[in-house]
């Protein structure tokens, strides 16, 4: 949590010594919590007050990495309880539960598909972060031979799941370097599981059912080992016990700075729910509501598209709203006598007009404009939307080559702009549409004669 | 032994409480009353579940996606027989959309939306929400003869918007009804619509708010921010934004392309009706846990697996 620069100040020399260029300690403190200058210009600090000061910097939720460099999942970090506070800044991690009692070519032939799964939304790729993979067999070697073979066929980031220190030393050998999520550490055998994330430079799960305090405990304990990458799992399976107790825990780290539960949490919704659409149903939910990685016991395209999509949804800035790409987009199979519409490239603006043409059975050319990301009446009134920025763009996406006629209809809210985009666009009729989007099918419908 | 306090919010505010029905033999369903957020019993109070509507449209759906026509069936061209299916599956309410009075759909007007009114009334007894095509003037046709066939069941009658909310308000006021006040996710136009529907003479317990569903995927995170800020406004002791909250769930996300498209989408979207159906569950998750009381569905699994989820919740 960000210091205050009073709070800064107490640890400061208060010599008012002039050596960092600012005429009083107070002043400086000002301008370190504004984060304009570092702490460590202060030569006479000493290091105690420098470790407080580190300390207190830690942001109230450890950031963990689990993986490689060049496929990790990063979460945690997080600092506030409801997105449009600022953002939810690390979008849950997604991985899928393999078993070690599995046939080693039927778990290759899944890691080959999930790992290969990836699925379009606004210009991004959507797809699945890891795997985790379980030691069901509860066989050390069965164990670490699993683990040795989806670390051949992948590079994604692996959770090794045993209760059995035996077993993780043996399958850590197969999976490092990687950096694995060690799953987990419980009142029994924290010690040696702690040992084993020491040694190998490995983030490591803690879990307990006994209660937050039992769980605050060893995480406790573990970190007096050194390590600062833990994951809580507090042992709530249910949509129930999910909420209430992940919303607790983020709330004990956030507004109580309560350091022993500053962790991102892992769970487990195939555990807490009956079938897989209600396991899906508790994974949106945990999205939304605070979960860090999500460990998934089903995988199909037709479960995993809407979930990545949420989480796309949930994780979205709300102060810079997702852009979609400028050009020409094609609702249905559009013809050459199909209509052709403007909108601006706002995806909510983008999202209601294409829906409401989609819905209405209107196969149309879409022109998307580059407004920067505003909608209709604000890009307009920004001069981000005007004649000029429409009939280039109609020019430069070569719409013309598209149809075999020459009529454009622009959202009736910038009515106004018929004149000169006429003037601008000698060849085509320009068509005032509806102010609303929802009003795009009757309108087509009246007035589009192709 | 590090020593966890729990941190509970005292909040000083608390979400209207809405009854539909409960008149002359009429189910009775209450909604809201919450003083904290969404299922956080551990720190108040929490005294009804959301509560699950079941769309019915006043007419044959002329273009539902596949997995919608194929889960009802021929019940699709009676109303009546709709609504009876509905209530089997578990609706705690019927929402009518009286979509035939849609200039585009049929134009039908005051006579018909009084009948299927009155025929849907006879033949389930839940309570009912009834919704106008979304066109001021039909809205205004329609819904005052639906409230003048419903006088004093109790009815939702939606939606008012900023242009029509004096005559949808004037009659549910007196027709003993409930007005529900849509506006395009906006926190401040919401409670600008509510106070104007106050100054008409409606209580506090005679609005629900509809602050405009935005489907997974298209639009859901404005929904959810609107609704999240609305219901921690009202919780901090805004009278004007704690009205309970319906989300029509099921029509934004049968809309789509996600729910609708059999076939040339991407083989990465995987099955139509599993697609389909998860869309309209994940939708419906998100707004829960973001403070929605009624959530308006369409297709009977999701009906059945979002009561399960709403148990557990409450539990």
């Amino acid at each position: 949590m960000a210091l205050t620069g009073i709070e800064i100040y107490k640890y400061l020399p208060k010599t008012n010594c002039k050596k960092c260029g600012f005429p009083t300690c107070l002043a400086f403190a000002m301008k370190v919590a504004q984060k304009t200058v570092n702490i460590t210009i202060c030569t006479d600090l000493s290091a105690e007050s420098r470790a407080a000061l580190e300390a207190a910097g830690r942001p109230p939720i450890q950031l963990v990495t689990i993986g490689g460099d060049s496929k990790k999942i990063e979460v945690g970090n997080e600092t506030v309880m409801f997105r449009h506070e600022k953002t939810f800044f690390h979008p849950t991690g997604f991985v899928y539960r393999l078993k070690d009692t599995t046939p080693v070519d039927s778990i290759l032939q899944e890691v080959q598909a999930i790992a290969e799964y990836k699925v379009e939304r606004v210009g991004r790729f959507l797809a699945m972060d890891g795997f985790a993979i379980e030691n069901a067999s509860n066989d050390a070697a069965t164990f670490a031979k699993t683990v040795e073979a989806v670390k051949s066929k992948t590079d994604l980031p692996l959770i090794l799941i045993s209760k059995d220190p035996a077993a993780m030393e043996a399958a850590l050998a197969k999976a490092t370097p990687g950096k694995p999520l060690i799953y987990a550490a419980n009142k029994d055998n924290w010690e040696k599981m702690a040992d084993l994330a020491v040694k190998n430079k490995c983030p490591i799960a803690v879990t307990s059912s006994d209660g937050l305090s039992e769980l605050a405990t060893l995480a406790e304990q573990i970190n007096k080992k050194g390590i600062e990458e833990i994951v809580l799992d507090p042992g709530a399976r249910d949509f129930g016990t999910s909420l209430t107790t992940l919303t607790q825990i983020r709330r004990l780290a956030l507004k109580k700075n309560f350091r022993p539960l500053g962790y991102p949490i892992i769970t487990f919704p195939g555990e807490g729910a009956a079938s897989v659409d209600l396991e899906a149903m508790l994974a949106g939910q945990q999205v939304a509501k605070y979960a860090g990685i999500v460990v998934l016991d089903h995988f199909s395209p037709a479960m995993v598209y809407p979930l990545l999509t949420m989480r796309l949804n949930i994780y979205t800035d709300p102060q810079k709203p997702i852009q979609v790409t400028p050009g020409i987009i094609q609702i249905g199979t559009p013809k050459p006598t199909s209509p052709v519409c403007v909108t601006t490239n706002f995806s909510l603006t983008y999202f209601a007009i294409a829906g409401e043409l989609e819905a209405a059975g209107w196969a149309s050319w879409l022109v998307v404009c580059d407004t920067e990301g505003l909608s209709v009446l604000t890009s307009w009134a920004a001069g981000k939307f005007d004649a000029e920025k429409i009939a280039k763009t109609i020019k430069n996406f070569k719409v013309a080559d598209n149809v075999n006629h020459r009529n454009v209809v622009i959202p009736g809210h910038v009515a106004v702009l018929r004149g000169e985009l006429e003037e601008e666009l000698p060849d085509w009729k320009i068509m005032v549409g509806p102010r609303e989007a929802v009003d795009v099918g009757g309108f087509l419908k009246q007035n589009w004669k192709n | 032994m590090p020593v966890v306090e729990i941190p509970v919010e005292k909040w000083n505010g608390q979400v209207h409480q809405v009854k539909l029905g409960g008149v002359g033999g009429r189910k009775e369903l209450i909604v809201g009353g919450d003083n904290t957020l969404p299922f956080l019993k551990f720190e108040g109070t929490v005294p009804h579940r959301p509560a699950i509507a079941i769309e019915v449209l006043d007419y044959t759906p002329p273009n539902w996606a596949e997995p919608l026509v194929k889960a009802w069936g021929d019940v699709l061209k009676s109303p009546v027989a709709w609504a009876k299916k509905a209530a089997e599956y578990g609706a705690n309410a019927i929402a009518l959309r009286l979509r035939s009075a849609h200039p585009e759909e049929g134009n039908t007007g005051a006579e018909h939306a009084k009948r299927v009114v009155t025929d849907i009334l006879g033949a389930v007894d839940l309570p009912v929400i009834v919704l106008g095509p979304e066109v001021a003037e039909k809205d205004n046709e329609v819904l005052v003869a639906a409230s003048e066939a419903g006088r004093g069941q109790r009815l939702a009658l939606g939606d008012c918007f900023d242009k029509n909310y004096r005559t949808i308000g004037a009659t549910c006021l007196a027709d003993g009804h409930v007005a529900i006040a849509k506006t395009p996710i906006d926190m401040n136009l919401a409670k600008q619509l509510n106070i104007l529907l106050s100054d008409l003479g409606l209580t506090m317990d005679s609005i629900l708010m509809d602050p405009t569903t935005g489907a997974l995927g298209y639009g859901l995170e404005y929904t959810y921010s609107v609704m999240e800020r609305l219901r921690i406004t009202a919780l901090m002791g805004d009278k004007m934004t704690a009205m309970p909250m319906i989300c029509t769930v099921g029509e934004e996300s049968w809309r789509q392309k996600e729910s609708k498209a059999s076939a040339g989408v991407p083989a990465t979207w995987g099955d139509q009706e599993k697609r389909a159906i998860i869309w309209e569950k994940l939708t419906a998750m998100g707004l829960l846990n973001a403070g929605a009381n009624i959530i308006v569905l369409r297709h009977p699994k999701t009906v059945e697996d979002v009561k399960v989820a709403i148990n557990k919740l409450f539990a």
